[in-house]
């Protein structure tokens, strides 16, 4: 009979059994609603052992690929360790490659990757300062083409972790970094879909990493990029990212600022809306968003509405740290 | 022919496709999107497929008490008939679009309806 290993006890599975039957039959409080499979308030992380396919059946493909499962519609096969998706973290110590700025307020750090690093493009990490605060922040780079972990940090004035990137950190110091989460990446298949991608400041930095790794991975549908900021001086990798326009006959690249008169190639306007006033229909669309998380998720109703799919709305709202603890990337 | 209302609907499959329809549905009605401001889309999506899924006749386990739990928050801002009646006609106007028989929709609103006294948390 199959064994269960959940937070560093073990309990033996019945024959027939799920496992949310198993850790409810011996007393563990687990979080669980329908039992049916379809209310997802039972999902946890396989860390070893392969889910059942009946347990990932209407999980979002992002999940599935980082071993997502419903504990409640998994009658295992094998013995498992599972965790619950927030608390399947462990840390690693790395090394900082590089400090420079990108714009006046934005910071690029890279870090050596640690061995054995295992990310999806568009996932976030905790970084650590040396005080133990911890802020998350994105990734902008891709494995299989980087052998760095880049993320783009907006210098906030007084942030305990941003102004310690930005004043003190140097190549040759040591951070803290978790192992990164989240679910807004780019997978494979249906390389033919329009990929629209909007992002709002630092929000940049994970949707850069989608767009290279969908050309890295042959995607042939377009893709727009609509990158958002306030004022012109706010956007950042302008002339990466228009070069790599000019380069792919499927990317565009879309600079928007919502104040003032836009420079040349730059459109006037917010980013969400130039976009949907280019696409007023996402019927059929694969949408990323990041960013500000009211932008985010004020796009994320729009998008569905304009008649993209549920399953294919990839939000990743930046939730300000000022109240929120260790938050995502602001 | 399957006996069971949720097969003859198509099961899961069917469910899958009513869920964005239908979710599309309430938050375009002006009558109560309210009611869903600043929820998470994603769970939210997963919600409403657990609440096909019952209406389908599908497997389940919701309880009255679940029912109750869920909606009180909505109850005390004001959930009333006139909200669940919107609902309900989304539904039905979900699985027309979706081209299923008159009678079948009966039955789905009729399972519907045997929750209204615990969602109104009556």
């Amino acid at each position: 009979m199959p064994t269960i290993l959940y937070e560093g006890q073990d309990y033996h599975c019945e024959p027939g059994e799920s496992v949310l039957d198993c850790l409810i039959r011996q007393g563990v409080s687990v979080n669980y609603s329908c039992k049916a499979g379809a209310c997802q308030s039972c999902m946890m992380v396989a860390v070893e052992g392969k889910p059942t396919p009946a347990s990932q059946v209407g999980i979002k493909e992002t999940l599935k690929a980082q071993n997502h499962f419903l504990i409640c519609s998994c009658v295992p096969e094998t013995d498992m360790q599972v965790a619950a998706p927030d608390q399947a973290g462990s840390r690693f110590d790395t090394a900082v490659l590089s400090v420079d700025k990108l714009s006046a307020d934005v910071v690029r750090l890279r870090l050596a990757r640690p061995d054995n690093y295992i990310y999806l493009p568009g996932q976030f990490l905790n970084l650590s300062n040396e005080a133990g605060a911890v802020r998350s922040y994105s990734l902008a780079s891709v494995p299989e083409l980087d052998d760095f972990l880049e993320l783009h940090i907006r210098h906030v004035p007084g942030g305990l972790v941003s102004g310690w990137v930005a004043e003190k950190l140097q190549a040759g110091d040591t951070v803290t970094i978790s192992q990164a989460a989240g679910q807004c990446s780019y997978l494979p298949g249906r390389e033919t879909q329009p990929l629209l991608l909007v992002g709002t400041g630092t929000g940049l930095a994970p949707l850069v990493g989608i767009v290279r790794d969908a050309l890295r991975q042959g995607h042939s549908g377009p893709i727009h990029l609509y990158h958002g900021s306030s004022t012109a001086e706010g956007l950042y990798l302008v002339s990466e990212l228009s070069a790599m326009d000019e380069a792919n006959a499927v990317f565009h690249y879309h600079p928007c600022v919502s104040r003032g008169t836009p420079p040349h190639g730059v459109q006037s306007g917010r980013a969400t809306d130039v976009a949907l006033a280019d696409f007023a229909q996402l019927s059929g669309w694969r949408v990323f968003l990041c960013g500000r998380e009211d932008m985010v998720k004020t796009m994320q109703k729009k998008s569905f509405l304009a008649g993209a799919s549920i399953q294919d709305i990839f939000a990743d709202p930046f939730i300000d740290s000022a109240g929120a603890g260790a938050a995502n990337a602001v | 022919m399957s006996d069971t209302l949720f097969d003859r609907l198509g099961g899961e499959a069917a469910v899958d496709a009513a869920v964005d329809i239908f979710y599309r549905k309430v938050l375009a009605d002006d009558r109560i999107n309210e009611f869903f401001d600043g929820v998470d889309m994603d769970k939210q999506a997963a919600k409403q497929k657990a609440f096909l899924t019952m209406a389908f006749g599908g497997p389940n386990n919701y309880t009255g008490e679940d029912m109750r739990k869920g909606h009180a928050h909505l109850v005390e801002r004001g959930l009333n008939d006139s909200h669940f009646d919107a609902v309900v006609e989304n539904l039905g106007a979900t699985l027309k679009e979706l081209g299923v028989a008159d009678d079948l929709i009966g039955e789905v609103a009729a399972i519907a309806e045997t929750t209204r006294n615990d969602v109104l948390g009556k």
